[in-house]
């Protein structure tokens, strides 16, 4: 190699592909923010609620298991569109039902069978995550999963 | 120990490998629910042990990055680490918080509260007052090898080092934006989680690569550090576009599908160069370095970073592909490999390589070393395939004839079995691992009469 190019060469290739790709990813974030904001998550309105849901998926560490668009631990269901399979996305109120019914009825404690713990939610919490699982599971994702097992 | 202040790494080193077994512990007991998933239930819930794991994984591997640095500057600067206390205040930070992390956790102390509640972002789970703690620890380390690299010998490993560092610290500040937006929560996630691992570790990687070469096989210092700007430069060529890998399915636009699938089928190419690297090099050395684990486990991690995050990455990066195995079993057994290849291995090379160095004695027990490798790299490497069938079977039951979640995991539970017995060679591996650095006084099994050994650099 030391006859096809220099160290010196070698450096400044490094430096100056390195800003010139870093500039190409700074100008697509900025258009994919906004493609985000103002398009594939734009079907359905950002309300308090839904934040207030993120807070609740976050503060319980439910990423550990669960995936949501896919990303995310491999223990148990994708949940970006649970609403989808449980037939409740267009009904807030029976998706809150459900919801409630399913977390309330955890864990199930049967022999062999993975465990979800019980998470002592209120009922304002359940709706809050209920609307943001609905938010994200409105979300354009490019078709993304291939059908309703997630 | 050519300089007194390398001695830091020693500490560093030892957090790193107590964190090291912590981990892997964790992983066989996650390894373990898999298989029988009542155990612990409702004392330490899967995402509990499954947090400990991936957490302790990112800090030893941090910690060891630190004491590698620490290690490689001196010489590489010529000259004393700028402020010795600074670093060792800087380690009780990070112990500090890493004690926080674990009983936080565990406990689940103080859920809901922002500052002190676990924030539950995959892998940046830490409470905010940790991440402060990182950041406030992260500027320490930069001042201390900054000042000692500017006052020193500026050589193209310290040059590429410095940026990698430098560059983690940078992109972990997106680790305090959390904005309410999922979407853009996820495509500023990865701005740490990518351009971490595909990004400037890559740049660590390289160079602590780079610098054991150099000792290990007696190149020229011009050749090494050319191969070095070459591959770092792949490296960000290919990494920092590949990141539109993670862009397919989370709300981001189509050009992404297009312009990951290319970059990221890309980023197996400074994996090949540091593979191709490592073996030409040895071929070229003159020299016969007497501590063959050091060069056993730098030849390994080249060569299990290419097949871990080169060929198991490319294996399902393509958009086609990836719409059916995006989120499956096919990533938990890329993720795996990838990580011990690349990272794990790096740190266990060096610290083979430096600590016969720290205590100031010859590199014996060599045999149990190496034993250690094949122990850790043959289970991980059963490990990455069961999990790969697993993946295979799951994305086709579920994902092409649309089976529910559940009754797949069921058809794949013998897989799970045999990545249990995987993780037992594992943790055993890095328990021995451990304990041929710290405990033996003597080389356990004698070399022959033939065994010529250069003096050690």
């Amino acid at each position: 190699m030391r006859e096809v190019m220099t160290k010196a060469m070698a450096r400044n290739i490094f430096y100056g592909g390195s800003i010139f790709f870093i500039l190409i990813f700074l100008g697509l974030t900025i258009h994919s923010h906004l493609y985000i904001v103002n398009t594939s998550t734009a079907a359905t309105p950002l309300t308090d609620s839904v934040a207030r849901g993120k807070r609740v998926w976050e503060r319980h560490a439910c990423i550990n298991c669960h995936t949501l668009h896919g990303e995310g631990a491999y223990f148990a269901p994708e949940v970006g569109n649970v609403m989808t399979r449980w037939g409740v996305v267009e009904k807030p109120d029976d998706a809150f039902e459900t919801l409630k019914g399913w977390i309330e009825a955890q864990p199930t404690g049967i022999a062999g069978r993975r465990q979800m713990p019980r998470f002592h939610l209120t009922d304002e919490e359940i709706r809050d995550l209920a609307n943001f699982l609905i938010w994200a599971d409105k979300t354009d994702t490019k078709g993304w999963p291939p059908n309703d097992a997630g | 120990m050519k300089y007194e202040s390398q001695k830091i790494a020693y500490a560093y080193f030892l957090v790193a490998m107590i964190l090291f077994v912590v981990q892997v512990s964790g992983g066989l007991l996650a390894g373990w629910i898999y298989v029988s998933p009542n155990t612990l239930s409702e004392i330490v819930p899967f995402n509990v042990v499954r947090m400990l794991h991936t957490n302790s994984l990112v800090v030893w591997l941090l910690l060891g990055f630190f004491g590698a640095a620490y290690f490689v500057i001196p010489e590489e600067a010529e000259r004393e680490i700028h402020s010795p206390k600074l670093a060792y205040l800087q380690l009780a930070i990070l112990v500090l918080g890493t004690a926080g992390v674990v009983v936080t956790y565990l406990f689940d102390l103080f859920n809901g509260n922002l500052l002190l509640g676990k924030d539950g972002r995959e892998f940046l789970e830490q409470p905010l007052w940790v991440k402060v703690g990182i950041v406030v620890a992260a500027l320490m380390f930069l001042y201390n090898i900054s000042m000692t690299v500017l006052a020193g010998r500026k050589t193209a490993i310290t040059n590429v080092l410095l940026i990698g560092l430098w560059g983690i610290a940078i992109f972990f500040l997106f680790a305090f934006y959390n904005p309410h937006n999922l979407s853009l929560d996820k495509m500023y996630w990865w701005y740490v989680v990518h351009l971490w691992v595909e990004g400037v570790w890559e740049l660590v990687m390289a160079s602590i690569l780079a610098y054991l070469m150099l000792k290990l096989t007696g190149v020229d210092r011009e050749i090494v550090e050319k191969w070095l700007y070459v591959i770092v430069a792949t490296s960000l060529f290919t990494g920092i576009l590949g990141t539109g890998h993670h862009y397919y399915w989370i709300g981001t636009p189509g050009y992404w599908q297009w312009i990951g699938s290319i970059f990221s089928s890309l980023e197996v190419i400074p994996f090949f160069l540091m593979m191709v690297f490592s073996f030409v090099m040895v071929w070229k050395g003159s020299r016969d370095h007497p501590n063959k684990a050091a060069l056993l486990w730098s030849l390994g991690t080249t060569t299990l970073a290419f097949f871990g995050a080169g060929v198991w990455g490319f294996m399902h990066t393509l958009h086609g592909v990836n719409y059916y195995t995006h989120g499956t079993q096919i990533t938990a057994a890329h993720g795996h490999l990838a990580f011990f290849g690349a990272y794990v291995s790096l740190n266990l090379a060096i610290f083979t390589y430096a600590f016969p160095i720290l205590k100031n004695r010859d590199p014996y027990n060599q045999v149990l070393n190496m034993s250690s490798f094949w122990l850790m790299s043959g289970g991980m490497a059963f490990m990455t395939f069961v999990l790969t069938f697993a993946g295979t079977v799951q994305t086709h039951l579920q994902r092409v004839m649309g089976q529910n979640y559940m009754e797949v995991q069921d058809q794949l539970s013998i897989f799970y079995l045999m990545r249990f017995g995987a993780g037992v060679a594992v943790v055993l591996g890095a328990v021995l691992f451990v304990f041929a650095i710290l405990v033996p006084k003597r080389e356990v099994v004698a070399p022959g009469p033939d065994a010529k050994l250069s003096p050690a650099e």
